[in-house]
């Protein structure tokens, strides 16, 4: 494109120059496309190499669509400046056809390339877990309860024999200002109940779901930290007991909103083991910067112990960070502005902590 | 048509004091315009700066959460409606009649009506720090739920004000649209077929446009957003049947295309500047001219592109990537041309020179990154992350408000008949240049990184990068000292413009400097060809010596 000066058609010299520069300008668009694969958090999903995969090609492409724009740019700002006292006007170019063709029709195809590829890859990433989130619009508030199962049995998340090929469904729920995440369990006769319906299902929530226990033993585990087995499809439930919440986890690459009114499901597979943070990505109120959560990611059997000693738990109050501190800041002469009050810790068997080192 | 005289106020022609008032001269309301424009940019830079100053460290400690959310929503909603919209509004009516060889804008009162509401919700703005609970703190998006909540249960809340305000910053903008649009289809010169307009022209009717088309959606959804908090709808309450997502359709359907509104007049700007420092007609004028149009439809069909993760069908995602994608195409055809525009060119690098300049190495940066965004795997990656926070400022300060300025330098002669420092533009020209990158550069890893928008605290991880924003910062903050020095001593004592200080083909050019009430009065030239003929030694206007002529004797 722009990176190609006009030059006279003899020149050998100029051709030379300019195919040299060009081909530098392509050597460090390859290496700004390797280098920006260094820029992201690493990669603990199936979808994350293939968006880094996208990201490495677009800034490779667009490192050399900037390198040639700011040539052309600058050898004109360089040898193409008025002498002093040169008040002349230059030769009037009023415009070249075939040039102005050229790089309308080169940008089209490359932006349609992109976009191409782009959908090739969102292709994939729906067979990875289906990116259709859009559930039919709102569903009445009630029917979504947290623990109201109204859409078929609960997969097993102990069941021993066919763990491997079923998939994890764990709920998570999103409040003003924690993360709370359910694992259903229906190991043989321990039934779930979806008796606590309407009691976190208010709004402003109490959080103080899963508590029903059916034979002193929980039907769900529940936890303020979500882990994962890695190499296995989950599914998650989302939703939200007040205001639009974001569910990112940077080393997945991925990110849904979680809609008060409707449930989402939002399907991954997390492929290495480690500490992550799920972050809230939608400005959701006062202590929305602390509304985070880690995610660790771990063997099928070290998860499956996670799960059994959870069971044995009792109810406790989770984290909530931002709970803690509107304590302290009911303590102090306040020199903010009104806020929403947090929703108090959520009752569940396994705190977890925020305070591990993480790995993205 | 036009009769302003019959309207106008007692302040002498020349008195400052006419700019305090009412007023119905459109260069007069131009520069009322830009001044409350000033004065707000110096507000919304003041909340960048205690913003920065917080994020300088991971914890939330420089003000309280409550404070910080306040400050950033008042940030981006003042220099979106208070700063950029009212700034382009006043280069709307300084150049457009100017350049068109109209009297004034085709409706005088409507314009100063439409001036006036900026003042008015600019206060119910300001207001709203002092009333209980504080300012809206939900974000300049204020999506609902969240800007429902109104925790002190209150009518008189700052979210309600600041509803109503962005309300009357629609009504205002609209008015101002139908005015330049009407001006310009009705009001121009004979021989100035639309052709023959400079491209400003065709920028500042594109923008327009799409005001005409957007605003009214998004006034609508305000209004619903202020009957869901004031008077217990539910539009938007999930509780009630509405649906949240909604607003974000009404919302992105104008404020996506009002990035266009920004900088399409932006492109005009850069588009008429660089033909005169480079002595060259600028290359490929019919089709930059009907690139702005091409933008103005595709701007129209592309919102969604800012919901990709909120809950929107695969399809939704596939086609308005696409869309979103096809927008290079036309604003790629612009930057091409600037640049063969300075092939070969006589390039001199004054102030207005360096600031265009410095805007469209900004503006490619920011292209690239926005065909990224448009990518919808990488988005979901990067959406409500520093990567978006950086790429549009990259947009709305490196290349729109960078263009503000290379505007302001290139026309402040013509309009106050006082010329600026050159110094003191180039210092704030490489501290502004300086700024920005350090600012917004290191945004872009942050995002990669993982880092959401919008928060007053982070992980230790995010400190590197976010101190370096920060003294990018500090620097533009600095930057405005040279900007605001070299205003007023110009005004004061500057060296008088003449009529034509850049050598400059236009019909603004043909006028003193300041030009009179009433422009060319009852001697609207003819014009005889495109804007452009650096090169042609051809005149613009017919009898072109002779406006030349007076022009010598009034200097003489």
């Amino acid at each position: 494109m722009t990176a190609t000066p006009p030059a006279k058609p003899t020149n050998r010299l100029a051709i030379a120059a300019v195919s040299l520069w060009t081909g530098l300008i392509v050597l460090v668009s390859h290496w700004m496309a390797q280098q920006s694969q260094r820029w992201l958090p690493v990669q603990a999903s199936s979808a994350a190499p293939l968006v880094d995969g996208l990201f490495g090609f677009e800034t490779g492409l667009g490192t050399f669509i900037f390198l040639g724009v700011l040539t052309v740019l600058a050898w004109s700002l360089l040898f193409h400046r008025a002498r002093k006292y040169d008040e002349s006007d230059a030769e009037p170019i009023e415009g070249n056809t075939r040039l102005e063709i050229i790089w309308t029709v080169i940008p089209l195809v490359l932006v349609l390339l992109i976009a191409a590829n782009a959908i090739r890859v969102n292709r994939v990433l729906g067979v990875l877990g289906p990116m259709e989130h859009a559930h039919g619009g709102a569903v009445p508030t009630g029917a979504l309860s947290p623990g109201a199962e109204g859409s078929g049995p609960v997969t097993s998340a102990l069941a021993t024999s066919d763990a491997a090929a079923t998939e994890l469904q764990v709920e998570v729920i999103a409040r003003q200002w924690s993360w709370e995440f359910r694992y259903p369990l229906s190991d043989g006769d321990v039934q779930p109940h979806g008796d606590h319906d309407g009691m976190a299902g208010a709004s402003g929530g109490t959080g103080s779901g899963g508590a029903a226990t059916t034979h002193g033993m929980p039907a769900t585990v529940s936890s303020t930290e979500l882990h994962l087995p890695i190499n296995r499809p989950v599914t998650f439930r989302l939703l939200s007991e007040d205001v639009l919440h974001g569910f990112y986890v940077p080393a997945f690459r991925l990110k849904q909103d979680v809609v008060p009114g409707q449930a989402i499901s939002f399907r991954l597979t997390p492929t290495r083991s480690g500490r992550y943070r799920l972050r809230d990505s939608q400005f959701s109120g006062t202590w929305f910067a602390a509304n985070q959560a880690d995610v660790v990611v771990e063997s099928p059997a070290a998860f499956a112990h996670w799960l059994e000693l959870g069971v044995q738990q009792p109810l406790q109050p989770g984290l909530s960070p931002a709970a803690d501190d509107y304590a302290r800041r009911q303590q102090r002469p306040s020199n903010g502005w009104a806020t929403v009050v947090p929703a108090p810790p959520p009752l569940v068997n396994v705190p977890g902590s925020v305070a591990l080192p993480h790995d993205a | 048509m036009v009769s302003t005289a019959a309207t106008s106020t007692p302040p002498a022609p020349g008195s400052w004091l006419r700019y305090l008032g009412w007023s119905t001269d459109a260069k007069v309301i131009g520069i009322q315009y830009i001044a409350t424009a000033l004065i707000f940019l110096l507000v919304g830079g003041f909340l960048a700066m205690v913003i920065r100053g917080e994020l300088i460290t991971p914890e939330a400690d420089l003000v309280d959460r409550t404070v910080y959310n306040a400050l950033y929503t008042m940030h981006g909603t003042i220099m979106l409606f208070l700063f950029i919209f009212p700034v382009l509004n006043g280069l709307n009516n300084l150049l457009v009649p100017l350049m068109i060889g109209a009297p004034d804008m085709a409706f005088p009162r409507l314009n100063a009506v439409a001036f006036w509401m900026v003042p008015v919700f600019g206060l119910i703005l300001m207001a709203s720090f002092l009333v209980p609970g504080g300012p809206a703190a939900s974000g300049w998006w204020s999506y609902p739920p969240v800007s429902l909540q109104n925790p002190l249960g209150i009518l008189l809340n700052g979210q309600a004000l600041w509803i109503l305000a962005v309300a009357l910053s629609g009504v205002s903008s609209i008015i101002g649209a139908l005015n330049v649009v009407t001006t310009i289809l009705r009001l121009r010169a004979p021989g100035m077929g639309l052709f023959r307009m400079p491209i400003f022209c065709w920028t500042a009717l594109s923008a327009q446009l799409i005001q005409l088309a957007g605003l009214p959606v998004l006034t609508g959804g305000a209004v619903m957003l202020l009957l869901d908090l004031v008077a217990g709808t539910s539009f938007y309450r999930p509780e009630g049947g509405g649906d949240p997502v909604l607003y974000q359709h009404f919302f992105w359907f104008y404020s996506h295309p009002a990035v266009y509104v920004i900088i399409l007049p932006i492109f005009g700007v850069f588009s008429e500047l660089l033909p005169v420092y480079a002595r060259k007609p600028l290359f490929g004028y019919t089709v930059v001219a009907i690139a702005s149009l091409v933008i103005v439809g595709l701007s129209l069909i592309v919102w969604v592109h800012h919901m990709f993760p909120s809950g929107v069908a695969q399809w939704m995602r596939d086609l308005f990537m696409v869309t979103t994608m096809l927008i290079a195409v036309p604003t790629g055809i612009k930057v091409f041309a600037w640049v063969a525009t300075l092939w070969r060119g006589k390039i001199r690098l004054t102030s207005a020179m360096l600031f265009a300049l410095g805007g469209i190495v900004n503006f490619v940066f920011a292209g690239i990154t926005g065909v990224m965004l448009a990518t919808v795997p990488i988005d979901i990656h990067v959406n409500n992350t520093y990567f978006v926070v950086g790429h549009f400022h990259y947009v709305i300060y490196g290349a729109a408000t960078m263009g503000v300025y290379a505007a302001i330098y290139h026309w402040f002669g013509k309009f106050t008949g006082r010329m600026l420092y050159e110094g003191l533009g180039k210092l704030h020209f490489v501290l502004t240049f300086i700024g920005t990158n350090l600012n917004f550069l290191p945004m872009h890893p942050l995002g990669l990184m993982g880092m959401p928008r919008r928060v007053s605290s982070y992980d230790p991880e995010f400190a590197f990068w976010n101190v370096l924003a920060s003294l990018g910062a500090f620097i533009l903050g600095v930057s405005i000292i040279p900007f605001l020095l070299n205003l007023v001593s110009s005004l004061v004592r500057g060296a008088k413009a003449p009529a034509n200080p850049w050598n400059a083909i236009g019909l603004e050019w043909l006028l003193p400097s300041p030009p009179p009430a009433e422009n060319f009065e009852e001697h609207i030239p003819t014009v005889l060809r495109g804007p452009y003929g650096y090169g042609s030694g051809e005149p613009l206007v017919e009898h072109q010596e002779r406006y030349e002529q007076a022009l010598r004797e009034v200097a003489a």
